[in-house]
């Protein structure tokens, strides 16, 4: 089982209270490297997802980050700690660096150049208009945007989904490199063949419960067969 | 028949006049009946209540405009206009959360803060003679755009979700989040009132200033008069769109700075 934890949830259930999509999550997960969260279409990945950085919050249970509640934390100091990029990228008006003030209005130019380098993307880039962007350029974008807030864990709500496989590639390179500079990377997927380029460590969320949690190779031999399905494993 | 506007001047055009101005609405209906329109009846039903309708007002009227009356009815007055205003808007927007007592409360304030001008400058005297028909200005004015306002709001909640939380991921504020909607909102709302306050004179002579004149009050003054009737158009539906989009943009979002599903 993975090690340190960064959040821990306990008995989390959430949704509409009257029928929630997460019933009984409890889990420590990593706080270094690269967790994906896989499960069948409405399983609750991505709501899972917006409760770690209080988009929603839970109808029941409890959350904390590093021992602190969450429903202690004011939201947009966590928000900032705990950057979160979307399966659309949400694109502000006007420049790059028009967006990159959203998240930092002090930022610089040099500083806005060195960002857009630090995801793969040139740093040309930083006066177009954020609307002519590619797909793959905007979600590389998102993730410099979400950088410049200094977070200590990023959230990958299926930010591939939508992009060609080249650009696909460089995403999961850049959450690659952002894990080995010590951003711990919690990336949804529904993608086996990205869980197997991608994963040190997997959630398995079936039915509103997890299913299973570990290494991706511990999870190769797991019992039940939704799991290894999901996960791509071997036969 | 007599009119009172302001004080300022008495016109009669007499029952003869009514009914001769009353030929008007046959020529529409000669024309509606001429081209197969099928508005006869419309247009009759329209003209006849408004008839029935500014004759109640006219006959209420009489009971504020008295300065030997007291204020309060007046303010009785001010108080059924405000709240049938907010009932009408809660009917146009119903959709908006909080409705009827966000847009209660933003007529109000406008009316405190433009007729507080008004009345504190002693542009008008305060009297029930100004007092009724300045605040049915304020909130009769206000109201088209106070609905447009409300409706751009929860529109840009819903199909802007994406961004907003987006700048919520980051960490803004709730009320940073959402400002470039809020701001796009009152534009939108506020733009139409611009427009036709810079064209008045030039595309259509404005109804205070018409009806004055042809009461009989000297165009110079009628001008005048007009003048400050916009400046109180303009004053309240910025700060009746104000209020209501600064309501509904709390209602929103819960405490923990979220997007609520409406």
């Amino acid at each position: 089982m993975a090690s340190s934890t960064g959040f821990s949830l306990l008995e989390v259930a959430a949704g509409p209270a009257e029928a929630p999509i997460l019933t009984d999550i409890t889990v420590d997960l990593p706080e270094h490297g690269i967790t994906v969260i896989v499960g069948p279409s409405g399983s609750g990945k991505s709501t899972l997802l917006r409760l770690l950085n209080r988009l929603d919050d839970p109808v029941g249970g409890a959350i904390t980050w590093r021992d602190e509640a969450l429903s202690a934390m004011p939201p947009p100091t966590l928000r900032r700690q705990v950057g979160t990029i979307f399966q659309r990228a949400p694109l502000f008006e006007g420049s790059v660096l028009d967006n990159f003030r959203v998240a930092d209005p002090e930022v610089s130019g040099e500083r806005g150049r060195h960002v857009l380098e630090h995801v793969g993307l040139s740093a040309g880039l930083l006066d177009r208009d954020a609307a002519t962007l590619s797909g793959g350029e905007a979600q590389r974008m998102c993730v410099a945007r979400a950088l410049l807030t200094r977070p200590e864990v990023l959230l990958a709500d299926e930010p591939t989904a939508a992009l060609d496989i080249d650009a696909r590639i460089a995403v999961e390179g850049l959450a690659r490199q952002l894990a080995d500079e010590g951003i711990a990377v919690l990336w949804v997927s529904h993608d086996t063949d990205q869980v197997r380029r991608l994963a040190d460590h997997v959630l398995a969320i079936v039915d509103g419960k997890v299913a299973a949690f570990g290494h991706l190779s511990e999870l190769d031999t797991h019992a039940d067969p939704i799991v290894r399905r999901l996960i791509g494993a071997p036969a | 028949m007599s009119v009172a506007l302001f004080g300022m001047d008495r016109a009669d055009i007499g029952l003869a006049g009514l009914a001769a101005s009353g030929g008007l609405i046959a020529v529409g209906v000669g024309i509606s009946f001429w081209r197969g329109l099928g508005l006869e009846r419309s247009l009759l039903w329209a003209a006849l209540r408004a008839l029935i309708q500014l004759l109640i007002v006219g006959w209420a009227l009489q009971l504020v405009v008295d300065p030997n009356d007291s204020l309060i009815w007046s303010g009785v007055w001010l108080l059924f206009m405000l709240a049938f205003a907010a009932w009408t808007t809660a009917q146009r927007a119903a959709e908006v959360p909080k409705v009827f007592a966000l847009s209660l409360l933003a007529y109000a304030l406008s009316g405190v803060v433009t007729l507080g001008v008004l009345f504190g400058f002693q542009v008008y005297e305060l009297e029930g003679r100004t007092i009724v028909p300045l605040a049915g200005i304020v909130v009769g004015n206000s109201l088209s755009a106070t609905v447009l306002v409300s409706r751009q709001i929860l529109e840009a909640a819903s199909e802007q979700r994406g961004v907003i939380e987006g700048r919520l991921a980051l960490g803004l504020s709730a009320r940073d989040a959402f400002q470039p909607h809020l701001q796009r909102a009152l534009r939108t709302a506020l733009v139409p009132q611009i427009e036709t306050t810079k064209a008045v004179g030039i595309v259509a002579l404005p109804g205070a200033m018409v009806g004055l004149i042809l009461a009989g009050v000297d165009p110079a003054d009628a001008v005048m008069v007009q003048i400050s009737v916009m400046y109180l158009v303009l004053g309240s539906v910025a700060t009746t769109t104000t209020v209501m989009s600064l309501g509904i943009s709390r209602e929103l979002f819960t405490s923990a700075q979220q997007l609520r599903r409406l």
